[in-house]
């Protein structure tokens, strides 16, 4: 059974993404801390990559920041080993394919079991190229997330049927930012995945109000907010924890 | 060469978003149609010859030849094609094809701009809008080109991310690419990206070792020793040396931009200082810290200023077919330089990283041994900033 179903365990789940190390590691343990506070249900921390070319402007910058600042793989892992001591909802990394295969994929992902980091999601390790780190994620027991876009179609019951943990629903076309408006038709995409798998889904991609989100809950499993947590952090800094957890209740 | 999803060797692959997998596996299948289909073959040969000026030139550079006293020199010159490279090459095949998939609107990257000229222009006859993604930096290096680039009606949008270069174009493009997919064809300009891209563009830019083929058996009565051509992401040099693959006895050797040196970060030498990794929807050779971050590589030439090299050439790396050699900066001057006094062709500053390594090659090989380099494009938008270079403050 999936350490990531606890997320969605009877209720909808929030899922925020959070930067490491944006603007710095301590900030980066403050915010995850004060986002599960408030209620978080499952933890999205990303590695920064250089050129995160699913990304838009708002987290290319918060990329930018972080490896300016001098975060590494290394010291992620250390992060999420002290957010370990107390926090035990599920977390999971959002990277770039080149961060896991260039720190070595077998000692990169036995090390995610070993710290407690229960999913891997990569947005540029389609289907077709899943069985780069497949065998490593089952044998260490890391769910490998998939990813259903507004363009899968006929894709989509092939993606179900192997998902684990959650599957991310990709809303819009593009890359990561706010939306003012959502229009793909997400609950077809959302039927064909329950007719082939019960692995939960969650929505993610341009949501940044709570009216968006509840949105979200009601088609799917739950919602994943990027962009609109990385303005806030842009925005306020060192003192951003507070706000970031306010915004996480409201979006509850 | 390749198998599933486009593979050569561990090499190539599709590691791209979700959103875009329909979008190159649509391209693969109409591709696989039409390269077969002789209504595509025989439009697209009419356009190589009464378009873009095909077959080119092969020259005997007689004077080069005697001056360096070794090896007999041909220049295969690509620099003869209309919009002054070989980037058409790929670009009139693409077009075709997206026009054939019912697509009405093409985007590009471009490095020198050389390949954001030819997409320009194969979007202005054949009645396509076009975008264009070019590095901020590269925007000012090669002012000129942007110029045509608007002339030709095209929009030029310049990248600010990342170090502001050719790989921050890609993918810049890749992000636009995502966010429409249903009228637009991504052009992409060389040898790289997911499957199919590697595919198509080798083959589209493969008519020049064909030509070398039949031109060199009816000038020698025999095949070259050895073919030479720079690499940035590689389509000129993976079109040059195609089909001498099978021909064992022909030398195929790749000139990566050195920069200031591949002992210094200044560099974009992938094979020479780059390792195996995952980038830009392929799996090859790039330039990058031991967490995987792409280094931020760097060359005088905006063409060859990218941090990866295209799978099929990784792979001939790997399995020893091809050889990869670093010319820095002051080298691809000088040559720059010789060539235009020697043999009056002015070679783009690309183009001058292979003809630098024939000046190192040609005078340790006998006279009856035959060389041919590939000058993939003219050397006119180089020359403010070689003047720059040299110390003389001159502007387009």
């Amino acid at each position: 059974m999936s350490k990531i179903s606890k997320a969605f365990e009877n209720k909808k789940a929030f899922i925020p993404f959070i930067t490491c190390g944006d603007p710095d590691l301590e900030t980066t343990e403050a915010i995850v801390r004060a986002a599960v506070e408030n209620g978080a249900d499952l933890i999205e921390l990303g590695i920064p990559f250089s050129d995160p070319t699913a990304e838009g402007p708002v987290i290319q910058a918060a990329n930018i920041r972080a490896l300016n600042g001098g975060v590494t793989t290394d010291k992620v892992f250390d992060l999420v080993r002290d957010l370990r001591q107390d926090i035990d909802i599920p977390m999971v990394f959002m990277t770039y394919a080149n961060v896991v295969f260039s720190y070595g994929a077998e000692k990169f992902i036995s090390i995610c079991n070993e710290i407690g980091i229960d999913g891997l999601i990569l947005p540029d390790l389609p289907y077709e190229e899943k069985e780069e780190f497949q065998a490593l994620c089952k044998q260490y027991d890391v769910d490998l997330i998939s990813f259903i876009a507004p363009t899968s179609e006929n894709r989509i019951a092939m993606i179900a049927k192997e998902a684990e943990g959650f599957i991310y629903i990709v809303s819009s076309l593009g890359v990561t930012g706010t939306r003012s408006e959502i229009k793909t038709d997400l609950s077809s995409i959302v039927k064909v995945v329950r007719e082939n798998t019960d692995v939960p889904c969650a929505i993610g991609f341009g949501i940044s109000t709570p009216e968006q989100a509840h949105k979200m809950y009601e088609i799917a499993d739950g919602a994943i907010v990027g962009s609109a947590i990385i303005k806030i952090i842009e925005k306020y800094g060192k003192d951003s924890p507070k706000y970031v957890g306010e915004y996480v209740k409201s979006m509850k | 060469m390749t198998n599933k999803n486009g593979r050569f060797g561990v090499h190539g692959g599709q590691y791209i978003p979700e959103t875009l997998m329909n979008a190159v596996i649509e391209l693969e299948e109409a591709y696989n149609h039409f390269k077969n289909d002789p209504e595509f073959n025989r439009e697209l040969t009419e356009l190589f010859n009464e378009y873009a000026g095909r077959p080119s030139r092969l020259y005997y550079a007689e004077k080069m030849t005697k001056d360096l006293g070794g090896a007999k020199i041909y220049l295969k010159r690509e620099d003869l094609n209309h919009t002054g490279s070989h980037k058409i090459n790929n670009v009139l095949g693409q077009a075709l094809l997206a026009k054939k998939m019912g697509k009405t609107r093409l985007i590009a990257e471009t490095g020198a701009g050389q390949h954001g000229v030819a997409t320009a222009t194969a979007a202005a006859l054949m009645g396509m809008e076009c975008v264009v993604f070019m590095g901020e930096e590269d925007t000012k290096r090669q002012a000129l080109n942007v110029y045509r680039m608007h002339l030709l009606g095209a929009e030029v949008i310049p990248v600010k991310s990342g170090t502001a270069t050719l790989k921050d174009a890609v993918s810049e493009a890749m992000r636009e690419w995502t966010s429409r997919i249903e009228d637009t064809h991504y052009c992409l300009g060389s040898v790289m990206g997911p499957h199919p891209f590697p595919t198509i563009v080798r083959d589209f830019q493969s008519v020049i070792s064909k030509e070398i083929k039949e031109q060199m058996l009816e000038k020698e009565n025999r095949l070259p020793d050895a073919v030479i051509a720079c690499v940035g992401g590689g389509s000129n040099a993976m079109g040059s040396f195609y089909n001498f693959i099978e021909d064992k006895d022909v030398e195929l050797i790749g000139c990566e931009a050195a920069g200031r040196g591949i002992d210094t970060f200044e560099t974009a030498a992938t094979i020479n200082t780059g390792r195996l990794g995952i980038f830009h929807g392929m799996k090859s050779y790039f330039c990058q810290d031991k967490y995987g971050q792409i280094a931020p590589v760097y060359s005088i030439s905006a063409g060859l200023d990218y941090p990866g090299i295209g799978p099929e050439h990784a792979h001939l790396h790997d399995i020893g077919r091809a050889k990869y050699v670093p010319i820095t900066d002051d080298e691809a001057v000088n040559a720059f330089e010789y060539l235009s006094r020697t043999e009056g062709i002015i070679p783009a500053i690309e183009s001058a990283h292979a003809v630098a390594y024939a000046m190192k090659l040609a005078p340790t090989m006998d006279k009856d041994k035959i060389i041919v380099v590939t000058i993939s494009g003219r050397g006119d938008k180089d020359c403010a900033a070689i003047a720059r270079y040299r110390g003389e403050d001159i502007h387009e």
